[in-house]
């Protein structure tokens, strides 16, 4: 069987371009050094090594930004004691990119305890970046002991609530999402009524045509709701989003790619830069993962997304440090 | 399914019963601290995700400590997020509340709330 082949979808039940198993291939690749690529809804998976052969006009488009997720400032056991090291690789990763991202999504767990120190040594490494706007959200690392009050200082600038907020670039909406806030007992991430009231309101006068894009922390779909790794309310705010042709979910927080599709929405999570957590249900808990030295990189990422006018979905690439 | 999660989900089945307003009760933070009733018994290890013991009962009066034996941050908070509250506790870091009044106490760690426990206080 030729690798064409192989990557047949088979079995497209929902009629979205992606299989179970192609889903799953390209999970455990993703994790593997690997990259997929989403193209008019249709999934396409490639190894690392193939990256060279791609034609760069595939994969332009008019708009084109990266996604960085889980920096963990201030993190230094065994799973990566060198977390500034790995934040530099994956600003040399984004610099070293054919086609340079107008701007920047930091997805959160930009800190790992919130500490002043922790926000600086990341704003120091990021002005090395070549993009120069950098839109955040906070993840629940960041929001530590004073409920959101230094996240907001140094990134709400502008945002409602408990930081969250929308801006247009070239036609396409972005909504920034907090789902890391007031967390009840045994519950999962939450956006709460006000930041839902907030949304069907800033989405409500868009036209059905315009690609949406949408970033949080946690995922806003159920990813692993034993570990957490999901958002109570997510459901209310996808009623929001269903009129739109082109939604495009990127989340953090679970340290691996991941990505569904669902109808009009495309869901993605970023690697982090920091360490990688293991597979849903694969250890105990979701706690770092250790890997041999030489196996980290290849775990930890970036991720950069085009958005090409006319195609219905935003191409998602996710390349290793490694 | 491991054993712990089990447990886990066993916890989270437990009504929520929050003895609230308990003004008398003391409680610290601090790296490594000792109490006077570090031991078996009124300590509670925060280990993979999970309190253990994930239901500890204990006589009014009783100092229990936490203990973070993970890479990650957890925090105690208990539902109603006033009558404990910790701050994040990273890698060894350890809380103390003293229990002054009789009743159960179901808590959670608000950065993960998937992992839940319980003091009953008799």
């Amino acid at each position: 069987m030729s690798d064409k082949k192989k990557d047949e979808i088979l079995y497209d039940h929902n009629h979205d371009g992606i299989d179970r198993r192609g889903f799953l291939k390209c999970m455990a690749w993703a994790g593997t050094g690997t990259f997929c690529v989403i193209k008019g809804g249709v999934l396409n998976s490639y190894g690392l090594s193939r990256i060279a052969e791609m034609d760069p006009a595939d994969m332009k488009g008019e708009l084109s930004f990266a996604q960085i997720s889980d920096s963990h400032m201030g993190f230094n056991k065994p799973a990566n004691t060198d977390v500034v090291g790995t934040l530099k690789a994956a600003v040399d990763k984004i610099n070293a990119l054919k086609m340079q991202p107008e701007f920047m999504l930091h997805t959160g767990d930009i800190s790992h305890l919130s500490k002043p120190e922790e926000f600086d040594t990341v704003d120091q490494i990021l002005k090395g970046a070549k993009p120069k706007d950098i839109f955040y959200v906070p993840g629940e690392h960041d929001v530590l002991n004073d409920d959101g009050k230094q996240f907001l200082e140094r990134y709400g600038k502008g945002s409602k609530g408990a930081g969250w907020y929308s801006f247009e670039k070239k036609g396409v909406h972005f909504i920034g999402l907090v789902n890391v806030m007031n967390l009840k007992a045994g519950g999962l991430g939450t956006l709460g009524h006000d930041q839902l009231e907030w949304l069907e309101d800033d989405v409500k006068h868009l036209t059905k045509s315009t690609p949406i894009v949408v970033f949080a922390h946690i995922p806003l779909w159920s990813v692993y709701p034993e570990w957490g790794w999901g958002t109570e309310d997510s459901a209310q705010a996808l009623t929001y989003l269903k009129k739109f042709g082109s939604v495009t979910v990127l989340n953090g927080h679970i340290h691996q790619t991941m990505q569904k599709v669902e109808g009009n929405v495309t869901f993605h999570t970023a690697s982090s830069t920091a360490f990688p957590q293991p597979q849903p249900g694969k250890a105990d808990s979701p706690g770092p993962m250790k890997v041999p030295a030489e196996q980290l990189r290849g775990l930890l990422g970036i991720t950069d997304v085009n958005f090409v006018r006319g195609q219905q979905a935003l191409s998602i690439v996710d390349s290793s440090l490694g | 399914m491991n054993g712990k999660l089990k447990r886990l989900r066993i916890g989270l089945g437990c009504a929520a019963v929050l003895v609230a307003g308990v003004s008398a009760a003391s409680y610290a933070n601090g790296a490594r601290q000792k109490t006077a009733s570090d031991g078996t018994g009124t300590q509670v290890k925060i280990d993979n995700f999970t309190f253990a013991p994930v239901t500890l009962t204990i006589p009014v009066g009783t100092t229990v400590q936490w203990v973070n034996r993970d890479d990650i941050p957890h925090t105690v908070v208990s539902d109603d997020k006033s009558t404990i509250k910790s701050k994040a506790l990273d890698t060894d870091e350890n809380f103390s509340y003293t229990f002054t009044k009789a009743g159960t106490y179901s808590y959670f760690c608000s950065i993960h709330p998937k992992m839940t426990g319980k003091v009953v206080v008799q």
